[in-house]
């Protein structure tokens, strides 16, 4: 009987006891425990949050780098292709100058060959004609030595001149 | 789910109690006998050394005004409490040392052996019967652990603040970090998902409060040295004092929601409300059901577990006096069982502050819920 007849001394006891631990306990131990754990929480949660987006920030980071460098590459690339045309249309320009250049200096030295040749080739006909003259000179003058042999050629000559009007 | 275990938990723990009780009281009823049969032959020596298994055990997890440490032959050693009696309109305050470990009555005020006021103090009224002084506010062996107790909570709770300020913004450390997962577990575990994210603040620092009573006084009962020992949460004054905080905070925090679905419960046919009010009266005893519930299942685990350990303690002496040497040899069985008993005990102080504090965050959360029909 003892057992559920607690008395009503403990029960006073208790009640008060419960009662003033409660208020002491509630003001001056779960408020900053739970304020505390509440913050450092907060904290923790704000912490992960912030890391996951310097992450996040890094990966775009690294992302853009990519982007940069492949740019940078392309634009070597098209820079290089650029260049190589430039150089092949140079090269090209060149040649073809160079071509015109030698066809020019070959026309040229044709047109002069052409002169020369015309000139010698008028030298050589007025040397020609010169000593043609001089040996129909000559021939001329070994022919008319004789007057009588001049004066028959004449009389010929005039006679065809005169048959043949 | 938790609850329907608790009960059967209960039942089991009841029907424990229960068949341990009929043995004690048979036992004290054969030791009755004896003691009879040898006031005959008037051998007083021999009856004081016969040993009572049910009345020892009952003297070691009731209250008393003294706090006994342990006896060696007639000498008894004890810390003395003081007794305060307020009675035909007097106080009266002394040491229980008066009582000479209730041998002796002091101003008419003596220790009772009756059975329904055994071990507690009496005085004979003018028909010769035994009453109790009008108000009895001793500070007995469990006021005495209920105040060390609560002193305790203080001092490690407050520290435990301060280091919280210390500390901010760092790791916990020490005490704070061996009971730091505990209160997340309070808070986390039992109040946000029993009552719910919006309200459970209101009652955080109650039930972080009686869990740890509970839970501080149910490992200091399994302490056998002053000035831990004594058996409180065994004590159904004190888990009784626990249930009504938790009704009149249930009461108290009822919403309308809540007090709808004991007077109209609203799914209910109407047959069961009207004309015969079934409903509405099961649901209002439930209200008081409820932490009745709490009182008995917390005292009758805590004062079962203690029980079942002094038995086998107990089995040592019995079979002690049977013959030494078969007394030696039960205790090494009894001291195994009783190791494994205290384990045992060890698991179930910390589920009972658990399932206590689980319940009264259930209550509140019913009482507090929102209309979802």
């Amino acid at each position: 009987m003892a057992l559920i007849n607690p008395g009503l001394g403990p029960i006073i006891w208790m009640t008060l006891a419960l009662l003033i631990v409660l208020i002491i306990l509630k003001k001056y131990a779960w408020k900053p425990i739970m304020n505390a754990l509440k913050e450092r929480e907060e904290s923790i949660e704000d912490s992960l949050r912030a890391a996951d987006k310097a992450r996040e920030d890094m990966k775009s980071l690294k992302l853009d780098n990519e982007q940069l460098l492949r740019e940078a590459k392309d634009e070597r690339d098209a820079v290089l292709r650029e260049a190589r045309k430039i150089r092949e249309k140079i090269l090209d320009e060149a040649k073809e100058k160079a071509n015109e250049e030698a066809n020019n200096i070959v026309a040229s030295a044709k047109s002069r060959i052409e002169n020369e040749k015309k000139a010698a080739l008028v030298e050589i006909k007025n040397m020609i004609a010169t000593t043609s003259i001089e040996i129909a000179e000559k021939i001329l003058r070994e022919e008319f030595k004789d007057k009588k042999k001049q004066a028959s050629y004449i009389q010929e000559l005039l006679k065809d001149k005169r048959l043949k009007n | 789910m938790s609850d329907k275990l608790g009960v059967i938990k209960q039942i089991a723990t009841w029907s424990l109690l229960l068949s341990f009780m009929t043995f004690s009281a048979v036992a004290a009823n054969a030791t009755n006998e004896e003691q009879h049969d040898m006031d005959h032959e008037d051998n007083h020596a021999a009856e004081e050394e016969k040993f009572e298994a049910g009345k020892w055990i009952v003297e070691h997890i009731t209250d008393s005004y003294e706090w006994h440490i342990l006896s060696v032959g007639n000498m008894h050693v004890s810390v003395p409490l003081p007794v305060i009696l307020y009675d035909q309109g007097e106080w009266h305050v002394f040491m229980s040392t008066r009582f000479h470990h209730g041998n002796d009555a002091y101003k008419g005020y003596f220790i009772s052996d009756d059975n329904f006021n055994a071990g507690k103090i009496v005085r004979k009224d003018a028909q010769g019967h035994e009453v109790r002084p009008y108000l009895d506010i001793s500070i007995t062996k469990n006021v005495f652990a209920i105040l060390f107790s609560c002193l305790l909570l203080i001092l490690v709770f407050i520290s435990v603040a301060k280091s919280y300020k210390k500390t901010e913004g760092h790791a916990p450390k020490g005490l704070q970090s061996f009971l730091e997962p505990i209160i997340i577990f309070v808070r986390d575990d039992i109040a946000k998902a029993s009552i719910g994210e919006k309200k459970y603040e209101k009652y955080l620092p109650f039930l972080l409060t009686i869990f740890f009573f509970i839970l501080l006084n149910n490992i200091l009962g399994l302490i056998p040295i002053f000035p831990a020992g004594a058996n409180v949460t065994g004590n159904i004054g004190v888990t009784g004092v626990l249930a009504v905080f938790v009704f009149i905070i249930t009461t108290v925090s009822g919403n309308k929601a809540y007090w709808l679905h004991i007077f109209n419960a609203p799914g209910v046919p109407w047959w069961l409300k009207f004309p015969i009010p079934l409903m509405p009266v099961v649901e209002l005893m439930g209200i008081f059901t409820k932490p009745f519930v709490l009182m008995v299942r917390l005292f009758a685990n805590i004062t079962a577990g203690h029980i079942i350990i002094l038995g086998f303690i107990s089995l040592i002496f019995i079979f002690g006096e049977m013959s030494t040497g078969l007394g030696y040899g039960v205790s090494i069985v009894s001291v195994g069982f009783s190791i494994f008993m205290n384990f045992l005990e060890l698991l179930v102080a910390f589920i009972q502050a658990y399932v206590f504090t689980l319940l009264s965050a259930l209550y509140f959360g019913m009482a507090t819920e929102e209309a979802h029909h």
